[in-house]
């Protein structure tokens, strides 16, 4: 699995602002990278499969940060 | 700002059915008394409650015997669900909150969750993976969702249980659909029809293997204490009513389901419409919006006079996302239900419709998109 190149930290912050970075800063990197963002809400676990569904982005899986934290990792298609 | 509010949260509760005010005024009158005693309003009150036997179990189809009243559609669900098998429970990823509830607080095990597809379908091989082992005696699967309106393949559902007990929750579909052929024992709600609140309809078919799990005497097995009897009577009035307008009701809905779905997947970008296109409750559609606040999109719709539900976490009590969105696959935040009542208009739904693209927008730039 590549290492993302831009991981954004939205720990602490509710639904639906996570997904609202990840659309904000997919262009940050170049197609055929990966974005991640570090989210502890709940609803992320969803929404992000959900947003790269709708968006056309690959979702890559989610890894656990060092403060168990979830990482989710999208690659950029587009 | 408008003085007219548009409804559109049938689904929680459907406002009181003509049919069914005039019924619970006089019955409210007549029928106060407990039918158990030997005098006269008792006997009155005792005719009362055996004519809203009879009359939902003409509408349902079912025998007087096999129809019991509970104190609500949750009621009708816990007893329903518990009074069958004694060793684990099999339900569906979608299944009402009650559902779960009841699995969870029965301490039956296993309790397993069965997978439903990207329509919120259950999966027949799900089912009958579940009750292999021999260890699930129970599966619980209701009759159409009550968040995105898919229909249950029941039919596939109750031949996968084999020889475990089917419980179905028809708290969506009683009355709008004709019961269910299968289920052991079958639950509804008569707000989710026009009836008044605090009214649970339980059928138990006469072959099942089920038995009242509540403590409880003799009359409590056939009604969970004291019934509402005016209660009970408007229901059956309302069921009554509802099952008769049926075919006009549901085509008309369905048909403006239909223009939900279409309008708001070429108005609104980003916007993912969950559940099927067919094969689904005629009265409710559901849908959410990419990067837009759930709280903020039914506040905004009120302030435009138009009252929906949503399954986003920020809308829920316990902060989680809907259950049902999430297990589909759908996008759980942004997401409104709409639900449309028996006298709802295309006007109503085009009001909406009309300011939907426009909210979703500023909301979307509000939050710097």
């Amino acid at each position: 699995m590549s290492a993302p190149i831009v991981t954004l930290d939205c720990r602490g912050q509710a639904c639906p602002r996570p997904i609202i970075e990840l659309g904000r800063h997919l262009g940050d990197v170049e197609v055929g990278e990966v974005i991640a963002v570090a989210a502890d809400d709940v609803a992320a676990h969803h929404d992000v499969p959900a947003w790269a569904r709708m968006r056309g982005q690959e979702f890559v899986g989610e890894v656990e940060a060092e403060d168990g934290v979830p990482v989710y990792r999208i690659r950029r298609l587009s | 700002m408008t003085d007219r509010f548009t409804y559109l949260d049938a689904a929680s509760a459907e406002p009181l059915h003509p049919a069914a005010r005039e019924v619970l005024l006089a019955a409210a009158e007549q029928g106060y008394a407990d039918p158990r005693r030997l005098h006269r309003p008792a006997r009155s009150a005792g005719l009362l409650l055996a004519n809203a036997r009879e009359v939902v179990a003409e509408a349902l189809g079912v025998r007087r015997d096999e129809v019991l009243f509970t104190s609500s559609g949750t009621a009708a669900v816990h007893a329903g669900l518990l009074g069958l098998g004694s060793r684990g429970i099999g339900h569906s990823a979608v299944e009402h909150q009650a559902v779960i509830d009841a699995a969870r607080w029965s301490q039956r095990s296993p309790v397993t969750e069965l997978a439903v597809d990207g329509e919120a379908r259950v999966e027949g091989a799900a089912v009958r993976e579940a009750v292999r082992a021999g260890d699930v005696d129970v599966v619980a699967v209701q009759q159409a969702n009550h968040e995105v309106g898919t229909l249950q393949p029941l039919d596939e559902v109750a031949s996968a249980a084999g020889p475990a007990s089917l419980f179905v929750d028809a708290g969506a579909a009683m009355g709008r659909l004709p019961l269910p052929s299968v289920g052991d024992a079958i639950a509804g709600s008569a707000r989710k029809w026009g009836g008044p609140g605090g009214v649970g309809v339980l059928v138990v078919r006469r072959a099942a293997r089920w038995r009242w799990p509540f403590p409880g005497d003799e009359w409590s097995r056939t009604d969970q204490g004291f019934t509402n009897i005016p209660g009970a009577l408007a229901a059956a009035a309302a069921l009554q009513a509802v099952v008769a307008e049926r075919d006009e009701v549901n085509a008309r809905q369905h048909e403006l389901v239909a223009l939900v779905r279409e309008r708001v997947r070429t108005e609104i970008p980003d916007v993912d419409v969950a559940g099927p296109a067919e094969d689904r409750l005629p009265h409710l559609v559901t849908f959410s919006a990419l990067y837009v606040d759930g709280e903020a999109l039914v506040t905004a719709l009120d302030r435009i006079g138009a009252g929906v539900a949503s399954g986003s976490a920020c809308t829920s009590d316990t902060r989680e996302p809907s259950r049902v969105l999430a297990a589909m696959g759908a996008l759980t935040h942004g997401n409104v239900r709409l639900s449309l009542t028996r006298d709802t208009t295309r006007e109503d739904v085009e009001r909406v419709l009309d300011a939907l693209p426009g909210i979703v927008k500023d909301l979307r730039a509000e939050a710097g998109l």
